[in-house]
């Protein structure tokens, strides 16, 4: 009796890990089939908008006092004349073949030039997370623990100065502290990764500049999801075995409030890709927002195109690492 | 052995404990009852050492001649879980979800014995094992997910007791399991008692449990113990008038009048509800279920958690749709969504369990007794109809305009049946409408819906997990199990002499106070 039901037991336990990898192929399948619709309709709304924009491409680039022929020829030229539904077609098929096409105004290709930028825009995007995270992280845990006093108070008034402070200015604190007066790090510019700690050091100031407001709101974030969780029937049955308050902390609430951070990350990541515009002004960075500032007041429309549908894929995949991220600390989450 | 002298809280100013009193042996069990809010968990609480931290505490909470209101945190934190174990209530919220069973067991072994992981995961399938989850049906990398609620109470109670403590203390710990599930984990509990001579403080506000398994009971009423001894003798004596109302509460049936002969009023014909499940099966959730309830018949529908009663009833409400069979309110046709017609709809009114969750917090109790009128439109007095509905529960029509967290639970539910009534239904589905509610409370609610039956001519269905209560009200019972009906009879027979094997199961498991004590 006790064997047959082993054996069964085995066997259920056998079934549920086929179903359970069964049940990961088709989530992967259907993540990526719907990645690729996202980004076929993020290709069209981009396509339109850029077409709604005012401003044409060849005009612009001829100047105000061109003869309408020569307009009209260049127009033919970069393949502007064509209908719009082909010119559509034209730029996702050539995606599709891994061509995001030629800049009008430097005539390289767009590709390279992402590339490029991307050298110095996930790099610091990364730094700045990884920095945001790493001051959220002691700060939320220490509010949490010391809910409704001093303390608490003390780091909730901070975190909101540090969401309030406009993020541009303090890079210019930090550019007059550290390159003009003591002369630690540069002021600005990116010597290229060909000087791996000289490209570090130039990085460092706009990470710290970027971090400062993302680390308020991810310990404001952090904060109230620990003081949500401590609330939990659990956390109770964790002081009833005997641990103290911060073991409970520590081991019980920190991983059940990662989920809130996690998606907060995640979205923190995909802004810090481009919306980093204002800092790599300041710093003289050549990253991607400038070049999709500096396209869009170029009219080069096809670069602007181009470079906004990479981000989008970013983000994309970025949400898609957050979701296993949300599978690898929630067991729970695990066989959907 | 535990020894609480004078035990006194005061919390904000409102004393929760005065002066209680209470000897635990080892070995031996003693019920702590009472209705909610007595203080039966602030005193499990006070005895750990739990209390919210603005609480002033005064006496004394012996254990080995050491006082452990005086004790340092520290020190107590080496108490907890060592000496004193503690289960909950809740058993799906008081696991954490993202460790595995093995671990959460484990834990208590490292903490106390700093023991090394391979170490206290040995020990941890012991006690897993002593529980009643073996392996390797139950490995130690399972998650609280994968478990039922009772197996999940029995991995709480494997780490309440994997330190071999003096003292379990178990507050609730069956209240929210099943009847069948509920008489195992009380098996164990005494299993435990007798095998590890620990002592065991079992809180409940049941009676019956305590009557079946506990050598001492205590009655607490408002902070106070009013009445202490053997089980037996307490029960045979009720010398407190207090004992006494809760037992007359306890066993309070509400008078009845012959069984209604109507016309039927609710006709399903073999209704089969399924779900698909994640992986591409199906479950069927209701299987070929048939019944009828005729005009002014009050049916019971009992079963365990998982049998498919709560399926059903979102069917019969034309919440979800059938995949086979139908369902009829007085001939016409019940489909889900928006293709039921509203005058039907206005037919049936249902009474869910939580009188705290059921109700908007931000809205008045007029325009929440009132909502049902967006079925039939509002009428011109509807403000009187309100205040009828109120009166008719046994409130006051200037309850209209207060806010529902200003009610207790047993008014909140009131509350509900009179929004079920405002549009004069022909049938109120009542879904463990009273199984939240103190013994005394229940009573009353139960006297005000066998009242409005009468007055109104309502049928009923009936949904509980407590044979009891659906005895006490039904007049006729239908046993419900893996989605089908296995048993349909006059409510006295198929609870006096069960006929079907699933049925008599859950009788026997029906915890009850021995007859000859009540006498």
């Amino acid at each position: 009796m006790i064997a047959r039901r082993t054996a069964g037991a085995t066997r259920f336990t056998a079934a549920r890990r086929r179903i359970s990898v069964g049940v990961m192929l088709r989530y992967v399948l259907r993540r990526m089939i719907s990645l690729g619709l996202s980004l076929l309709v993020a290709s069209a709304l981009i396509f339109s908008v850029v077409e709604l924009v005012p401003g044409d491409p060849a005009s612009f680039m001829l100047g105000t006092g061109a003869q309408p022929e020569t307009v009209a020829a260049l127009r033919q030229q970069m393949g502007l004349d064509q209908p719009l539904p082909l010119r559509y077609a034209a730029w996702v098929g050539a995606l599709l073949q891994g061509d995001l096409g030629q800049s009008f105004t430097y005539k390289t290709p767009i590709g390279g030039m992402i590339l490029e930028r991307m050298q110095v825009s996930l790099p610091l995007a990364l730094m700045a997370l990884t920095l945001a995270a790493a001051i959220a992280f002691p700060v939320g845990i220490y509010a949490a623990a010391r809910r409704g006093k001093a303390g608490d108070a003390a780091v909730m008034g901070g975190t909101q100065l540090g969401i309030a402070l406009p993020n541009f200015w303090f890079a210019m604190l930090l550019v007059l502290l550290f390159a003009v007066k003591l002369r630690w790090l540069p002021a600005g510019g990116f010597p290229g990764w060909s000087q791996p700690d000289a490209a570090l050091r130039s990085l460092i100031l706009p990470a710290v500049a970027l971090a400062l407001p993302q680390a308020a709101i991810l310990a404001r974030v952090l904060r109230s999801a620990l003081i949500e969780t401590q609330g939990q029937d659990y956390i109770r049955t964790a002081r009833a075995k005997g641990l103290t308050a911060g073991q409970t902390l520590r081991r019980h609430a920190l991983r059940n409030a990662l989920i809130p951070v996690l998606t907060i990350m995640g979205m923190q990541f995909s802004f810090l890709l481009a919306g980093a515009i204002i800092i790599e002004n300041v710093f003289y960075l050549p990253g991607l927002g400038r070049l999709i500032f500096q396209a869009i007041s170029q009219r080069d429309l096809i670069v602007v195109q181009s470079a906004v549908l990479v981000l989008v894929a970013a983000v994309i995949a970025v949400t898609f690492l957050v979701d296993l991220a949300y599978a690898a600390v929630d067991p729970r989450l695990r066989n959907r | 052995m535990i020894d609480l002298r004078d035990l006194s809280v005061t919390i904000r100013g409102t004393q929760v404990l005065r002066d209680v009193d209470l000897r635990l042996h080892p070995g031996s069990i003693t019920g702590l009852v009472g209705e909610s809010g007595s203080g039966k968990s602030m005193t499990a609480l006070a005895i750990m050492g739990l209390l919210p931290h603005r609480a002033q505490i005064g006496g004394q909470v012996m254990l080995d001649g050491q006082n452990l209101l005086t004790m340092s945190e520290p020190a107590l934190c080496k108490i907890r879980g060592r000496r004193i174990g503690m289960i909950f209530q809740e058993p799906m919220t008081a696991l954490n979800p993202l460790m595995t069973i093995g671990d959460q067991v484990a834990e208590v072994l490292r903490i106390h014995h700093g023991m090394d992981r391979t170490a206290a995961l040995a020990r941890a399938r012991e006690r897993l094992d002593r529980v009643g989850l073996p392996d390797p049906r139950f490995p130690l990398t399972l998650y609280p997910h994968e478990l039922s609620g009772g197996q999940r109470q029995r991995v709480a109670i494997a780490l309440a007791i994997a330190e071999r403590p003096d003292l379990l203390i178990a507050d609730e710990p069956t209240t929210a399991l099943d009847v069948t599930t509920q008489a195992q984990i009380l098996d164990l509990l005494a299993g435990l008692v007798r095998e590890e001579g620990m002592a065991l403080l079992l809180i409940t506000h049941d009676l019956a449990v305590v009557a079946g398994l506990a050598d001492r009971v205590a009655v607490m009423k408002a902070g106070e113990i009013v009445e202490e001894g053997p089980t037996e003798t307490l029960f045979r004596t009720r010398s407190h008038p207090y004992t006494h109302q809760l037992f007359a509460a306890s066993r309070h049936a509400p008078s009845r009048h012959a069984p209604a002969t109507g016309s039927p009023l609710l006709r399903i014909r073999d209704a089969v509800r399924e779900y698909r499940l994640p992986g591409g099966d199906r479950l069927r959730a209701v299987d070929g279920v048939s019944l009828t309830i005729g005009r002014g018949e009050s049916v019971g529908l009992v079963g365990e958690s998982g049998c498919g009663k709560s399926t059903l009833t979102r069917a019969i409400l034309g919440l979800d749709p059938l995949q086979g069979g139908t369902i009829a309110l007085d001939g016409r046709q019940v489909m889900a969504g928006r293709r039921m017609p509203r005058d039907l709809r206005a037919r049936m009114q249902v009474v869910f369990q939580d009188p705290f969750g059921s109700f908007d917090p931000r809205w008045r109790v007029a325009r929440l007794v009132a909502e049902p009128f967006h079925l039939t439109d509002r009428p011109a007095g509807w403000r009187d109809r309100v205040g009828a509905a109120l009166s008719e529960v046994g409130l006051h029509p200037d309850d209209a305009d207060r806010y529902i967290h200003e009610f207790s639970g047993g008014q909140r539910q009131r509350i509900a049946i009179a929004r079920a009534l405002i549009i004069r239904p022909d049938l109120i589905v009542l879904d463990e409408a009273v199984s939240a509610l103190d013994v005394r409370v229940r009573a009353q609610v139960l006297d005000l819906l066998a009242g409005l039956r009468r007055s109104h001519g309502l049928s009923y269905l009936f949904i509980s997990h407590d044979l009891s209560v659906v005895r006490g009200i039904t007049d006729r019972v239908l046993v419900m199990q893996k989605g089908r009906i296995v048993e349909d009879g006059a409510a006295e027979q198929v609870i006096d002499t069960p006929s079907a094997p699933y049925t008599r199961r859950l009788v026997a498991a029906m915890p009850r106070i021995p007859t000859d004590w009540v006498a």
